[in-house]
């Protein structure tokens, strides 16, 4: 036979709570346990309020720049609750929710976006990377610390999160070819939320699914609705199995959109329809996860009043905590730049205060009398 | 003691570290079994395997940054990038996370990592094989900057940039790769990062030079006849400023050779510096032998664009008769 098919494949869709509120309970069998449910609804909860909070200290300059994380919350969230405590998260910039979850005080990434690199300065055991800006290129590092687990003869492996956007870039490409062909264990967990900043999802990818990628690299690919808890932890949790038994990466396409703008100095008005963003508004995952508490009788009003007071307080001492930590020390952005310090940071550290940048006094020249 | 080129003694460095430590492990392209194309890391696969001497795919942001990954994960990643012209690629994970991990975490994540670099022309290889970037990479805050100029150099030059806790660009003149021998110790040392070397002492005038341009100085200066101090920077950053002081100050004169493009080139800044130092001291204006600021060209007239013996010797009679 000349001409046969090599290779055919398909990508499945998994969604267990849909938007309409309806729960496969087949599908959704021992997925998350009802007081976990309640517990992720209140993680969720208290980043929408964080969201809510930040946006208002950047709007009345308590703080620079910030991207809100507002109908997002199920995708990092869920994978967290899915992984491991030791397994390596590895973010971008829009998953406070599974940082929170695991265990980041809320104070550290309002201190990164109020302008102190002390909201990086991340406790090891939480084992979880800082926030990156440039954007696709923690796959790379999330690929090297899965590596260095397998390297050890260790369990352990990361996750990376990533949205839609960053599928173009080259280091995406790079560090599934690497993950994919040095069996690294892996997650690739990319958050198509529709939007790079203005540009849309299909001028970064003309496939009728980003997870397809995956495929060409050797992978297992998965698709699911990213507004919906249980189907990220189910796909999430499917997945770290067989990438850890099996030292072998897989590529997540959780399905969301991100509700608020790029980021507080953006204004989503100029390029999208408003009528997406209300479809979108109820798909929301928060909503359908309260609408399902509610009918089984595990959550009702005074529950939700009393939570979003404990959001509130919450929110409102990691607020002050971020405002009222001491200043930073101005030695600092030269004392953190190496081990050790070289005599020439030393020397303009040390006279940044008094002197231009190394003139030697002995040669600066006195002014001449003039009389 | 044995009788060494500097791709052997680079060879004995990254075993014995290999050796002492299960944490340095090497990552590249063609470095597994085929030993790197300059053959620097032969042997290295067969002895220590596939797991700690990995042919990556063809990537260089890929091996940079996974290497990224696997150092702040605690290991101590040594790739290799197979040619200058080639870390362009890598430069976004170089200075965007490796150079910056330590201070924008405020120490909580570091970045130990050694990049080997083959570098700089004259061994007629193709286009973008011959290139001098180390300015580039000394002009970003947050790394450490490194090329030998000779077999000893290099071995306890590397053993110091595996060793040291912030990332280091080891760059390997390739044109001295084979060019000579030198005697090099059985047993591991290592020469501090940020120390220069006074190749030769002199009182009328300082050379500062690094990589391959030592043997071009060293043979200006024999021509020349006069009494004239070479000094080896064997590190570009954080560069040893006290040693080009101390000489200057003595000398009065100074000559700055390298083999990257004048203009913004590291000389420009070691020339600043001696203003502001020795300035009472100067007898003439410090003179820069370097690369043109032109495409380095193809094979045929390389030897056109790098300096060379007589080039700096012009330097020298020039600088010297001010």
């Amino acid at each position: 036979m000349p001409l046969k098919t090599v290779f055919s494949t398909e990508i499945q869709h998994l969604s267990i709570l849909n938007e309409h509120g309806k729960f496969d309970a087949k599908l959704g069998k021992d997925v998350i346990p009802d007081k976990d449910l309640i517990m992720l609804y209140e993680h969720m909860s208290v980043c929408r309020q964080l969201d809510e909070v930040a946006f208002k200290l950047q709007r009345s300059g308590r703080m620079g720049t910030y991207p809100q994380n507002m109908g997002q919350e199920a995708t990092s969230l869920g994978a967290a609750y899915a992984l491991e405590k030791t397994d390596w998260l590895v973010p971008c910039y829009r998953e406070n929710c599974g940082l929170f979850y695991r265990g980041l005080p809320m104070e550290y990434i309002l201190l990164h976006w109020m302008g102190d690199e002390r909201g990086n300065a991340i406790p090891r055991e939480l084992y979880m990377t800082p926030l990156a800006i440039p954007i696709g290129t923690q796959m790379l590092h999330a690929t090297g610390l899965a590596w260095a687990s397998k390297y050890r003869g260790e369990k352990q492996i990361a996750c990376t999160f990533f949205g839609d956007g960053a599928t173009s870039e080259g280091d995406f490409h790079e560090a599934a070819n690497f993950a994919a062909n040095l069996d690294i264990p892996v997650i690739f967990f990319c958050q198509n939320n529709f939007w790079a900043i203005s540009v849309p999802g299909k001028i970064q990818c003309s496939a009728p699914t980003i997870a397809q990628r995956g495929i060409a690299y050797g992978m297992d690919c998965f698709q699911c609705d990213g507004n919906d808890i249980f189907a990220v932890v189910k796909t999430v949790r499917d997945a770290a199995k067989y990438v850890r038994d099996k030292s072998r990466p897989v590529f997540i396409e959780a399905v969301t959109y991100r509700l608020g703008d790029h980021t507080t100095a953006d204004d989503a008005r100029r390029y999208r329809d408003q009528a997406e963003v209300d479809m979108w508004k109820q798909r929301d995952p928060l909503i359908r996860v309260r609408q399902f508490l509610k009918e089984k009788k595990l959550w009702n009003d005074s529950k939700e009043a009393a939570m979003k007071e404990r959001a509130e307080k919450a929110v409102t001492a990691a607020v002050e905590r971020a405002e009222n930590i001491t200043p930073p020390n101005r030695n600092d952005f030269f004392d953190y730049m190496y081990a050790e310090l070289p005599d020439e940071l030393r020397e303009q550290r040390d006279t940044m205060q008094t002197h231009s940048l190394g003139q030697d006094p002995a040669q600066i020249a006195q002014p001449v009398d003039s009389h | 003691m044995a009788n060494l080129t500097l791709v052997q003694a680079i060879n004995l460095a990254l075993v014995q570290e290999m050796e002492k430590d299960d944490r340095v492990m090497i990552l590249g392209e063609d470095v597994g079994p085929n030993g790197g194309v300059f053959r620097v890391t032969e042997g290295l696969h067969k002895r220590f395997g596939a797991a700690r001497v990995v042919d990556s795919p063809l990537a260089e942001s890929g091996i940079i940054g996974t290497s990224i990954g696997l150092a702040m994960a605690g290991l101590r990643p040594v790739p290799e990038i197979q040619f200058d012209g080639f870390l362009g690629p890598a430069y976004d994970q170089i200075c965007s996370h490796a150079a910056r991990m330590r201070t924008r975490t405020r120490g909580a994540f570091t970045v130990p990592l050694t990049i080997r670099v083959p570098v700089g022309g004259g061994i007629h290889a193709p286009e973008l094989h011959s290139d001098s970037p180390e300015n580039i990479y000394a002009h970003t805050p947050g790394l450490k900057v490194v090329m030998p100029s000779s077999p000893y150099d290099a071995k306890g030059l590397l053993i110091a940039a595996i060793r040291d806790p912030d990332p280091v660009i080891f760059f390997e003149p390739k044109r001295i790769y084979r060019a000579f021998r030198e005697e090099v110790p059985e047993d591991e040392y290592v020469l501090p990062i940020g120390k220069a070397r006074t190749v030769c002492e002199g009182t009328e005038l300082t050379i500062v030079s690094w990589g391959a341009s030592v043997v071009q100085c060293m043979q200006a200066i024999e021509k020349s006849g006069k009494s004239i101090e070479l000094i080896d920077l064997r590190t570009i950053y954080p560069f040893d400023m006290d040693a080009v002081e101390t000489s200057v100050k003595k000398t009065g004169r100074c000559v700055i050779v390298h083999e990257a493009p004048r203009t913004g080139g590291f000389g420009a800044e070691i020339a600043a510096r001696i203003m502001e130092k020795c300035f009472l001291h100067l007898e003439a204006p410090v003179q820069r032998v370097a690369g043109f600021d032109t495409i380095m060209p193809y094979y045929k007239l390389e030897l056109d664009y790098m300096p060379d013996a007589a080039r700096v010797g012009r330097a020298i009679d020039d600088v010297a008769a001010y």
